[in-house]
């Protein structure tokens, strides 16, 4: 029932595109020159530019993902957010102005401004192409997710209809209709987050029994344990039941009982009762596929349409402080301290075997206090913080530094201080990007906590939260939060395959390969690079579909931190830096930090199929460990070859 | 002019730096201290993210009105 397509969703949907479309195509029409093209004249506003900074930077990722990971984990998602404002410090307070000073189209210009070397333009228009790419996986895997529940189709036609939708922006446009679109989309998705904020705050919080379709889930007991069989057959209703779950080393955490209607429900055991020795059996939802290939779904055989859709919608509170059913309105901190005290159902899944060889994907309800839900370390990747290993806090202070370090090192972004006039507009576009981008990631919060006491989420997909929680509202607002998180999407990619294309024509054709390109043939360049990334991305979009996009994010992170960074501030902090230097800072910094990810756990887990355990590397997240290895690596290489010059 | 203002930004960045770091470090050796209610039901995981966002917020302002009124003094110098 949530993926059910809705004519108003369609329509609204596709009045945004079009606006996007039209207004892209007309500014596009009007910017011919290769300045125009790759910085639209230096004449942007200030303040159009610094929303268009919130527009390039609150991507699929920050809306979708942190939504999401808050609706089903809590206050870790809302790390992110964190993460990714203070990385805007550092690049208002060290690298806004410099950038300004030194360059003039690209990232790799303001690096070899001292130089005019062609190895750095190399090293750093890759770096450029590898950090966009990296990045472009997440917007496109969002992008995917937005398109199925409203439009209804699967998720690769929705990456592929983004991709070529974006193609035919950045071939027809660049940069100036590109910011004129971001301006667009980012003061659309502060204002509509906002007003979701609020209809939440107005709906405030009611007990339910289960999620918005009204199907409600049961328990049973709480019994003694030695009683269970006793009690299950004392009710009369089941004619039958089967443990599940058993492996060598632990017992059956779940139990599937039968019905004679044909039913089958499958319960997970829980410990309940007074003082907490009993046994306690809750509704869990299943999709199990059969050793012959078979799915069923909830026991069930699925009807038509997709699988997921079949499931019942999850996310509710289960109890309210001093016993109260609803709360009536409730404002922004009353919000947070009425949570705090009430106990809310997450959910989490297990693959298990069954008998005959086919696997069951069950999603159990977890009943949790509102503070646990508003304390850190409850999702699995930061789960480390709390129980207490070394390398565990290690890959949380990784992340967390990759975030602060990573915004300043964004080639999508940097490329925006080109689009303005001189240095105190650059400065001035920076605060007011602090300043949308800060006012959205608290409201982030509300959202993500919105979605998770919604009772419309979808037990699969955590990137959906938000768009199902304006469902759950109003079908105007879905259709508006989708439109303009597809917007966001669209916005942001094409942003990044702009910064990609200009890397390929002005560093790397240009003055890698020095060939002798027109202004004119630069921007044919840029243009045929335009499809090609494009068509990469497309491609990684549709395989990384399985991934939390946040995380995703905080990979591209990781890489653009290490590669790009050390050069950056060291080049502006200190006389010594030498072009050798520059070029091995960029190099080691990339490799190592692309390595160390195609090389981790979750990489393993999740892309290769592989297990955990066979990761090559110690913890996920390069950054702690890559970036002060550029730095180190920027510094000796320096050193070296300084003395070699002499 | 203009390397008043990077040293004005290299303060006003390591103010946050600590600010940031020690939100970071209070989380990775001592989760629980965030679980602590310092005022109105609210948790200090909450208000410290909070008060990081206000904070990034009030830095970039002061660093504003602060390099506005050099780069107004260079423009009236560089006017002919």
């Amino acid at each position: 029932m949530n993926y059910e397509p809705s004519t108003l969703a369609i329509v609204v949907f596709l009045l945004f595109v079009a606006v996007t479309l039209g207004l892209s195509f007309y500014l596009g029409s009007r910017a011919k020159s290769s300045q125009g093209y790759f910085a639209a004249h230096g004449q942007i506003p200030w303040f159009v530019n610094g929303i268009a900074f919130a527009g390039d930077y609150l991507s699929a990722a920050s809306f979708l993902g942190i939504c999401g990971m808050i609706a089903f984990y809590g206050y870790d998602g809302f790390l992110y957010s964190i993460g990714y404002l203070a990385g805007w410090i550092v690049a208002l307070f060290v690298i806004a102005e410099p950038m300004k000073r030194l360059g003039k189209f690209t990232f790799a210009d303001a690096l070899d401004a001292r130089f005019g070397s062609r190895g750095i333009k190399l090293a750093a228009g890759i770096s450029t192409l590898a950090v966009s790419i990296f990045y472009l996986i997440p917007q496109m895997v969002g992008a995917g997710v937005l398109i199925q529940p409203l439009l209804g189709f699967p998720h690769w036609v929705g990456v592929l209809l983004v991709g070529a939708t974006v193609i035919l922006i950045v071939v027809t446009a660049g940069m100036v209709s590109t910011t004129y679109v971001q301006f667009l989309k980012g003061s659309l998705l502060v204002v509509f987050s906002l007003v979701l904020t609020c209809m939440i705050l107005a709906r405030g919080f009611q007990v339910q029994p289960g999620g918005v379709d009204g199907h409600v889930f049961q328990t049973l007991g709480p019994f003694p344990a030695a009683e269970l069989e006793s009690s299950l057959r004392d009710s009369g209703r089941f004619t039958g039941w089967e443990p599940l779950g058993a492996t060598s080393t632990s017992p059956a955490r779940y139990l599937r009982t039968f019905e004679a209607a044909g039913d089958s429900i499958v319960w997970r055991f829980d410990s309940g009762g007074d003082d907490g020795q009993q046994v306690v059996l809750r509704e869990t939802q299943t999709i199990t596929v059969a050793a012959d290939g078979t799915t069923s779904v909830n026991g069930r055989p699925p009807t038509t349409g997709p699988v997921e859709a079949q499931l019942h919608p999850v996310g509710f509170v289960s109890q309210l402080p001093q016993g109260a059913s609803a709360t009536g309105a409730v404002g922004p901190l009353g919000f947070l301290s009425t949570l705090q005290q009430s106990e809310v159902v997450l959910w989490s899944s297990e693959k298990v075997t069954e008998a005959d060889g086919g696997v069951t994907t069950v999603y159990y309800p977890r009943p949790t206090p509102g503070s646990q839900v508003l304390r850190p370390g409850e999702h699995p990747t930061f789960r480390g913080i709390r129980t207490g290993g070394a390398l565990d806090k290690l890959n949380f202070l990784s992340l967390m530094l990759a975030l602060f370090c990573g915004t300043a090192s964004l080639p999508h972004i940097l490329i925006r201080y080109y689009t303005v006039k001189d240095e105190a507009a650059a400065r001035r576009s920076t605060i007011v990007g602090i300043a949308s981008i800060g006012f959205f990631y608290i409201l982030t919060l509300y959202i993500g906590l919105g979605a998770m006491t919604s009772g419309a989420l979808d037990v699969t997909n955590n990137n959906m939260a938000a768009p199902l929680l304006a469902k759950s509202i109003s079908q105007w607002l879905f259709a508006i939060i989708s439109a303009v998180a597809f917007t966001t999407v669209l916005g942001t990619v094409s942003g990044l395959i702009l910064a990609s294309s200009g890397a390929v024509a002005h560093d790397l054709m240009t003055h890698a390969l020095r060939m002798d390109l027109s202004g004119h043939d630069q921007v044919r360049v840029a243009k045929i690079a335009s499809v090609v990334v494009g068509a990469i991305a497309i491609v990684l979009g549709i395989l990384f579909k399985e991934l939390n996009v946040s995380y995703l994010v905080g990979w591209a992170f990781s890489v653009a931190a290490s590669a790009n960074l050390p050069s950056l501030v060291m080049l502006l902090f200190w006389k010594g830096v030498t072009r050798q230097g520059v070029i091995a800072a960029v190099v080691v910094g990339m490799v190592s930090s692309l390595g160390w990810i195609l090389l981790s756990s979750e990489t393993f887990t999740a892309v290769y199929g592989l297990p955990a355990s066979s990761a090559l590397v110690p913890f996920s997240q390069p950054g702690i460990v890559t970036i002060p290895l550029g730095f180190a690596t920027l510094i000796v290489v320096s050193l070296l070859t300084a003395r070699r010059a002499k | 002019m203009r390397e008043r203002n990077a040293r004005l930004g290299r303060w006003l960045f390591l103010i946050y730096l600590a600010l940031y770091g020690g939100f970071v470090l209070l989380n990775a050796f001592s989760p629980q201290t965030m679980e602590w209610i310092p005022l109105g039901g609210i948790n200090l995981a909450v208000v410290y993210g909070f008060g990081l966002i206000v904070a990034a917020f009030v830095l970039a302002m002061l660093y504003g009105v602060l390099c506005r009124n050099d780069s107004d003094d260079q423009q009236l110098e560089e006017r002919p």
